[in-house]
């Protein structure tokens, strides 16, 4: 029988240890202000597993797609209707469920795959940007008919405790990225993961060795939709808390998080993270730094303009020096300090 | 070759390093005299940037011009700015981040949009903040028993779709029956703003017997072609437009003049038709109607003093000094005004002259705002606002609008028709109330009684 679980290296489990202490114990302890939780980690924990789903299609698979925030809107309304609906649902019952449906629609938005590829199949899987979102508008059922077509999203409370403030909030979201990593790192060394990388690598081959084109493909697209539905779900319950489908899920969203796997680093886990903190925070703290450095000294509507020159000029940069994105990028320092030391 | 770029990325790493531990001392420097904190929550880039830029920048000439007059009875004003792009995740980061500074918590929060709004809202009661929405925003925040943080104090868009509908009958000479039978397109940008006076225009369609259509532009609405198509087809008798930013506003324009509607057809919303939207649109905007909840003009006393205390010292935040004055501007004056007389009355009101006021003070400060004419000739802005007064449950200003048309010629706007209110407020309210109701049934919240 094959193993369920891959096996871990001796420094695969100091890392994921030290990780956790940061994560669990460091964090918590040490980080007092709100502002930290609800607006730099939850959002950046959030929109790092649509990116994971993101970099699971785009970088193990080479399926280009573009359309994560049709499948995050997807699930966060799917969690919605079945809090609002069903009573007595479980949030974590109905996150999953969420994330399932999802993953259902992102089978069927990714049967194009089938046919067509590379940049062509990027525009078929704009649909479901565009189709997922407006039928969520167009239809008040699922915004359960609120006159102004935007919606206040429940308040967590899993078992009696309430999830609300931005620790608490905080500790959940992190505690589901972790799992939910675990088993992207573990589908992505397995044999799951070699299918995808052999599809990328040449489908032909792949095929002719004996790998489902289908299947690989397929599961590749649900397992982002699932990612980016239960990113969803916790985007809009933790940080949003209220939104409407048009302009929470934009299209400028799904590039974003195109963005975030591509300079974290495709075909990477670890990219995703390094990834959604860039482009999710640099310009927060680029903010930060103009409107307190800079305060006064220049026109403050010109730092606004100057902050995404800088940001763009950083991508640019990025982008021509190493092409492979912060993964590498961290890699090779990694490698750099090992070499001197020894 | 890779050791360079070590180099470099190190080098880069540092300074970004050391620029942050300039960033947070900055805080420690120990403030002698007594200030209260106000959050700028800007869009001054994107398609939105002219809105924000004029609103905000006059937010900021306005504190410059009140500390520059020896602050509100001896207290200072001070302010930090966060960029939205009028961005609804944005917003509610900026909102995070401006919540206090040097140890202060903000009290009141203006996010120029309905969306931000949206964002935000749920948020007042719990932190106890006060959001100022001046003239967008949720329209049944107006019941302030259900909504006791929020304000619309610049009237709110049901009042406002209500005040066009009456002026177009006029227009057409007449009352209500004059629309009997008419066809009206409300041309929206598909958000929760365009979306807001959707009700009662609904239930005036009925009342009044005009058929109603209702055509919707993704944001950020720079493509109308063929959404002017259908408005050919229609052939409407008039066209309410309800857009955002410049680029959509002058685009609404010069579509219309493609295909031959007249612009003395168009009524725009508050936030669709300033200077800035209708110059681009060049020959097309001559004749648009604008509704306006306060008027543009340079010659109130107020922005006189502005230009001499402010500008000529330098301090001025708008790039253009010629744009002090427009729509957006004087639009963003008002909101400022009422910030400053809410904090002075809650000073008087809990006996703290001199001091800063808690966000729970500010909040019956602002209730209490009376703006009459007296008050307005007071503060030199005679004739630029409606007179209203707030109080515990009616939390909406005057209701009232004035009708602007654009002089092509003189590239300004000229006042067709004076303050004026819906033909039934008090349906509006009963709307209102409803609306709250329903919102508080649903949330679980008890409206607090006001006797």
């Amino acid at each position: 029988m094959k193993p369920v679980f891959m096996r871990y290296t001796k420094n695969d489990i100091i890392n994921f240890v030290v990780l956790l202490v940061i994560g669990f114990l460091v964090v918590p302890n040490f980080i007092q202000s709100d502002y930290w939780y609800t607006s730099i980690l939850l959002p950046w924990l959030c929109l790092t597993l649509a990116a994971l789903g993101q970099n699971i299609v785009m970088g193990y698979t080479g399926q280009l797609s573009l359309g994560a925030a049709g499948f995050m809107c997807a699930g966060a309304y799917a969690c919605y209707n079945m809090m609002l609906r069903i009573q007595d649902m479980p949030f974590l019952g109905a996150l999953v469920l969420s994330g399932l449906i999802a993953a259902g629609l992102g089978i069927i938005f990714g049967l194009p795959s089938l046919r067509i590829r590379g940049i062509y199949l990027m525009v078929a899987t704009l649909a479901s940007q565009f189709f997922i979102v407006w039928v969520i508008d167009k239809f008040g059922w699922f915004k359960n008919y609120d006159v102004s077509g935007s919606t206040t999203f429940q308040k967590i409370f899993i078992s009696g405790v309430a999830f609300t403030n931005g620790k608490m909030m905080y500790l959940l979201v992190l505690a589901i990225v972790i799992v939910l990593t675990l088993l992207a790192i573990n589908m992505a060394r397995g044999s799951t993961g070699r299918n995808w990388m052999a599809v990328r690598d040449m489908d032909i081959a792949a095929e002719s060795m004996g790998v489902s084109l289908l299947k690989t493909k397929l599961q590749a697209f649900a397992i982002n939709a699932f990612l980016c539905g239960i990113s969803g779900v916790l985007y809009t319950y933790t940080y949003l808390k209220s939104a409407e489908p048009f302009a929470a899920f934009n299209i400028s969203l799904s590039f974003k998080i195109m963005f975030m796997a591509i300079i974290g680093g495709l075909g990477t886990i670890s990219g995703a993270f390094i990834g959604a903190a860039f482009i999710l925070l640099f310009p927060v703290v680029l903010n930060a730094i103009g409107n307190n450095v800079f305060h006064g000294m220049i026109d403050a509507t010109i730092i606004s303009s100057i902050e995404q020159v800088v940001f763009g000029g950083l991508i640019i940069t990025l982008m021509i020096f190493e092409p492979l994105g912060f993964a590498k990028l961290w890699e090779t320092l990694k490698q750099k300090v090992i070499k001197t030391k020894s | 070759m890779e050791k360079k770029y070590l180099k470099k990325i190190t080098s880069a790493l540092s300074a970004v390093v050391f620029l942050s531990t300039i960033v947070l001392p900055g805080n420690l420097f120990a403030q002698t005299k007594e200030t209260q904190y106000f959050p700028i929550p800007s869009s001054r880039v994107g398609p939105y940037s002219a809105m924000g830029t004029g609103y905000y920048g006059a937010q900021i000439d306005y504190m410059n011009y009140v500390n520059a007059t020896g602050g509100v009875n001896g207290v200072m004003l001070t302010w930090q700015e966060c960029e939205t792009e009028y961005n609804a995740a944005k917003t509610v980061e900026c909102y995070q981040r401006l919540m206090t500074k040097d140890g202060q918590k903000m009290v009141v929060f203006d996010t120029l949009g309905t969306p931000g709004a949206y964002a935000v809202i749920n948020r007042m009661a719990e932190d106890k903040v006060v959001l100022a929405q001046y003239g967008y925003g949720r329209t049944d925040a107006a019941d302030g028993t259900v909504w006791p943080w929020v304000f619309n104090a610049a009237s709110s868009y049901w009042s406002q779709i209500a005040v066009k509908l009456r002026w177009m009958a006029e227009l057409d000479g007449g009352g209500p029956e004059k629309l009997k039978g008419k066809k009206i397109v409300h041309l929206h940008i598909d958000t929760a703003y365009g979306r807001e006076p959707l009700p009662t225009m609904r239930r005036l369609a009925k009342e009044w017997g005009f058929t109603l259509v209702e055509i919707a532009i993704a944001p950020p609405g720079l493509e109308q072609q063929s959404q002017w198509l259908q408005i050919r087809q229609e052939k409407p008798d008039w066209v309410t437009f309800w857009g955002a930013g410049s680029g959509m506003n002058s685009t609404a324009m010069t579509n219309a003049a493609r295909i031959n509607f007249p612009r003395t057809k168009m009524m725009y919303v508050t936030f669709g038709g300033a200077e800035e939207d209708m110059i681009p649109a060049g020959d097309s905007a001559n004749g648009t109607y604008v509704v306006s909840n306060a008027l543009p003009g340079k010659n109130y006393p107020l922005i006189k003093n502005i230009q001499e205390k402010v500008y000529k010292a330098g301090k001025g935040n708008m790039a253009d000094p010629n744009r002090v004055g427009t729509a957006y501007y004087n639009r963003g004056l008002g909101a400022s005004i009422l910030w400053v007389e809410a904090l002075r009355n809650a000073q008087k009101m809990h006996n703290k002259v001199g001091k800063a006021v808690t966000s729970e003070e500010f909040r019956a400060g602002y209730e209490a705002i009376n703006m009459t004419e007296a008050r307005m000739k007071e503060l030199g802005i005679e004739g630029m606002l409606a007179p209203f007064a707030l109080s515990c449950s009616q939390h909406e200003g005057a209701g009232k609008f004035a009708l602007m048309q654009w002089d092509g010629k003189a590239q300004a706007f000229k006042k067709v028709k004076d303050w004026t209110g819906p033909n039934d407020p008090a349906a509006i309210r009963a709307q209102i109330v409803e609306s709250a109701a329903k919102y508080a049934e649903e949330n679980k919240i008890t409206p607090r009684k006001c006797s």
